[in-house]
């Protein structure tokens, strides 16, 4: 008999499979497709404590194996998504994980603490709250902040040790494939007290339009998703997975079933899907049986057997 | 998984895909495409061109490399349908005009079908393709070739309006529209990403606030609509 349930960050998963942030809405537009609970958990669109509106222009551009993004973190703002998205998302029988973003750090505080009171009060009251929250210090598409403190080992330790210190909730910190020396960003995160972490998020690319001589971006630079980047995404994974004890999750184009058993093998506990949301509308409905189906041709009778092996 | 019926070319570049099935979409609805593995990436958004009780047809242009894969189906051939997404257009009301332009008269057949009376408009700027199905369902289109097909319509003869076309042709319509007593309803395009609102990529500005084209979409109403939002792209 297989199992895939796993535990991330303390955190009970039926399967190690959830649905990546900005792919994912608040999980709402997939539940008309198939049950959400197929999913180990659902990671929110990027909040910020105040609405943001998002970047002008144009916001999404495929290239090969791969989309670039620059969204801009366009999010109704942590009470708007207390008050109006949360009750829908935590009723799908799947684990709720908010992402965090911010501009500055004290965006990021009142962030959490709100994120976190809301939670107690629904958890006092017995009902489903906000399981985890997954720290963006990596979005490569808002002008201050963001990405800058995924950078920087020093910003970014400013930011966790008052991120953590401000929730008592399971901490992901969401790493950057631009961080300056990964290792030492991820060896940095977990002293600080973080729970586990995610990685990677979109790398920072260009795409020029040639007849109007410009970048197809207001913004210049973009974030690359999806296939094309997996490879690096793995390396990464493996990385940070070799230097820390406390679990990672792998995201980075994984595509299918064997895909998340590379990630798991390279060291990963769970695995995000992004892009490939948009590939097949319905990748969270059949990616656990199909897993399950492959360690049962593989002869792997559990994750933890092949658990960061290579 | 659906099965291809035929793809035939009516045109230079332009395609009328007709596949097997049932399926309840109305006027102004759109299916995300896909006849491929995982590259391209994104599956391709596409209005309903037509309908009957066990086939759906959809009208495109080969634009770049997902129609232009679209374009070999063969009949026999396999593609995946997702959807109807999006917001049809409205009920309408009163005298109705159907205005398409180029590769814009392809979400016009279903609302001809579906609004008998309706006068219809088709503008092209080379020959024109796809007429029949609208001379089946009408008794009144208007076929031009070259210039625009706006100069034709005199909005003040309808209390509807639903247009899709250049977003030259559909903002020179609100302009002579303003004013009129006729309702404008316009069919936008963006690049989009999921199709059923979860990636943001679609985002128009519209009466100040971020819509998404593909679920509060794609048809809007023309006053709303803040153009220049549409020509930066």
């Amino acid at each position: 008999m297989i199992s895939i349930d796993c535990e991330l960050a303390g955190v009970p998963l039926s399967n190690p499979i959830l649905a990546a942030s900005g792919t994912f809405g608040f999980g709402k537009p997939y539940a008309d497709l198939y049950p959400l609970r197929k999913l180990g958990g659902i990671v929110s669109k990027g909040l910020t404590l105040s609405p943001r509106p998002g970047n002008i222009g144009t916001r999404l551009y495929e290239t090969p194996s791969g989309i670039m993004n620059s969204v801009g973190l366009e999010n109704p703002g942590i009470r708007a998504f207390l008050a109006q998205e949360l009750p829908e998302m935590t009723s799908h029988e799947t684990a709720v994980i908010v992402n965090l973003g911010g501009g500055t750090l004290r965006e990021y505080v009142e962030g959490a603490e709100l994120l976190t009171e809301a939670s107690q009060a629904l958890s006092a009251s017995g009902k489903r709250a906000v399981d985890m929250i997954e720290l963006n210090i990596s979005c490569p598409n808002i002008k201050e902040g963001g990405l800058a403190f995924g950078i920087e080992n020093e910003q970014a330790q400013e930011v966790v040790r008052a991120v953590r210190k401000a929730t008592s909730l399971p901490l992901l910190v969401k790493l950057s494939p631009g961080a300056k020396d990964l290792k030492e960003m991820a060896r940095m995160c977990e002293a600080e007290g973080a729970d586990g972490l995610s990685l990677i998020n979109t790398i920072q690319a260009m795409a020029i339009d040639i007849r109007k001589r410009q970048s197809v971006f207001d913004r210049a630079y973009a974030g690359l998703s999806g296939p094309a980047i997996k490879p690096i995404a793995l390396r990464m994974v493996h990385q940070v997975a070799r230097s820390v004890s406390i679990p990672v999750v792998g995201i980075g184009g994984i595509s299918s079933a064997e895909d998340i058993l590379e990630f798991i093998m390279a060291g990963a506990t769970a695995v995000q899907i992004g892009t490939y949301n948009f590939i097949n509308l319905r990748a969270g409905d059949t990616l656990a049986e199909e897993l399950i189906q492959l360690m049962e041709t593989e002869g792997i009778h559990s994750l933890d057997d092949i658990r960061g092996i290579i | 998984m659906a099965l291809v019926i035929h793809n035939v070319k009516l045109a230079p570049g332009i395609y009328r895909l007709t596949v097997q099935g049932s399926y309840p979409a109305r006027m102004g609805q759109f299916f995300m495409l896909r006849c491929w593995d995982t590259y391209p990436v994104l599956s391709r958004p596409i209005s309903v061109h037509d309908l009957t009780l066990d086939s759906i047809s959809f009208l495109y242009r080969v634009q770049g490399t997902g129609t232009r894969l679209l374009s070999a189906l063969q009949a026999g051939d396999r593609i995946q349908l997702e959807g109807p997404f999006g917001q049809a257009f409205p009920d309408p009301q009163g005298r109705t005009a159907l205005v398409g332009g180029g590769i814009g008269i392809a979400p016009m057949l279903l609302a001809a079908r579906g609004i008998s009376s309706a006068s219809v408009f088709l503008g092209y700027s080379g020959l024109p393709f796809g007429v029949d199905g609208f001379n089946e369902a009408s008794h009144d289109v208007t076929v031009r070739s070259g210039g625009t097909i706006v100069d034709d319509i005199d909005p003040g003869r309808y209390d509807t309006i639903y247009a899709c076309g250049p977003v030259a042709m559909m903002q020179s319509l609100a302009q002579k529209a303003e004013g009129s007593s006729a309702k404008l309803y316009v069919s936008i395009e963006k690049r989009m990403g999921c199709g059923i609102g979860a990636c943001n990529s679609c985002t128009l500005t519209t009466a100040g606030t971020n819509r998404k084209v593909c679920t509060d979409g794609p048809v809007f109403p023309a006053r709303e609509v803040n153009w220049n939002d549409l020509h930066r792209l």
